[in-house]
């Protein structure tokens, strides 16, 4: 609970500053929180990879942009009441629908019951790994990661072809074509 | 007594409501673009924790089978978010190279000076 406090505050730190670089800082710190918070929860393969990929990359990879960017983001020019009030308005709802969940840490709710004990059982006999995350990540589910592969490597095409392309379009004397 | 166990049992809950509605209003009213893109990371982890949450049983471990422990939490949601993190870091190398692109082509990452911008063109 005091971790989710935590986040909490650190989104409000977030949503209310305007240096970007402080606002980067802030989200690495946020992912952290986010990957205790996962321990907790008993997801500690997730847990690592957020703190890996979320606190690690995502920042270097903001950190990078910002360095070729602004720093600093200016004063809106709307009034922020319509996105206040739809953001309020959702949350309302939501908290209304959180009424009808399941407590905290049931052990008898519809997401536990039905397929996930198959897994817990049956994955030593299927594929002698004791992890069952890695048997369904890498075993019962290979394809689909396969797929997650996929859907890496082509974002990593896009940003390829989007930062390398501005070369040939940009003209002007500091134009150079790369010829191997 | 009554309220205290209603909070204790959703405290999960409203916490991430509270992590995605902020996320939505980043990602609508500001108008910097690596904000949004911040934002929209808010709105990403916040549903994360939508989907672990439920998978966890008070008194279990984390599922690494073994014979001292007999209640595992719920396997397949870390599955699922272990394959949403990586395709919402790849997303985010795009969004942000999309930025870098606007950024050469316009001098700006600000929405309204982009608007401006063409209007004056």
């Amino acid at each position: 609970m005091v971790l989710l406090t935590l986040l909490a505050a650190i989104t409000i730190g977030i949503v209310r500053l305007r240096n970007l670089f402080a606002v980067v800082v802030l989200g690495g710190i946020y992912s952290f929180l986010m990957a205790s918070v996962m321990i907790v929860l008993d997801a500690v393969d997730v847990a690592m990879t957020e703190a890996s990929v979320g606190a690690g990359i995502s920042t270097v990879l903001m950190l990078g942009v910002l360095s070729l960017t602004k720093t600093q983001e200016t004063e809106p020019v709307h009034t922020p009441l319509l996105p206040v009030f739809v953001a309020v308005a959702t949350g309302a709802v939501l908290v209304f629908g959180t009424f009808a969940l399941p407590p905290f840490g049931a052990a008898d709710t519809p997401v536990n019951l039905h397929v996930a004990p198959y897994y817990l059982e049956n994955s030593i006999r299927d594929t002698l790994v004791p992890n069952v995350v890695t048997s369904v990540l890498a075993s019962y589910r290979g394809f689909d990661t396969l797929g997650e592969v996929v859907v890496v490597f082509t974002a990593g095409i896009a940003v390829l072809m989007l930062l390398k392309g501005k070369r040939d379009i940009k003209p002007g004397p500091k134009r150079r074509r790369v010829h191997r | 007594m009554d309220l205290l166990q209603t909070i204790v049992a959703h405290y999960n809950h409203w916490i991430i409501i509270f992590l995605m509605v902020s996320g939505l209003y980043i990602v609508v009213a500001r108008g910097n673009m690596i904000k949004k893109l911040v934002g929209l990371g808010l709105f990403q982890t916040s549903v994360y924790l939508l989907y672990l949450s439920p998978g966890k049983i008070l008194g279990g471990t984390p599922p690494i089978l073994s014979p001292q422990f007999s209640v595992y939490s719920n396997p397949l949601p870390h599955v699922l978010i272990l394959t949403a993190i990586v395709v919402g870091v790849a997303t985010l190398a795009l969004g942000l190279a999309l930025v870098v692109r606007i950024n050469e082509a316009f001098g700006t990452i600000e929405e309204d000076e982009i608007f401006a911008g063409e209007e004056d063109e």
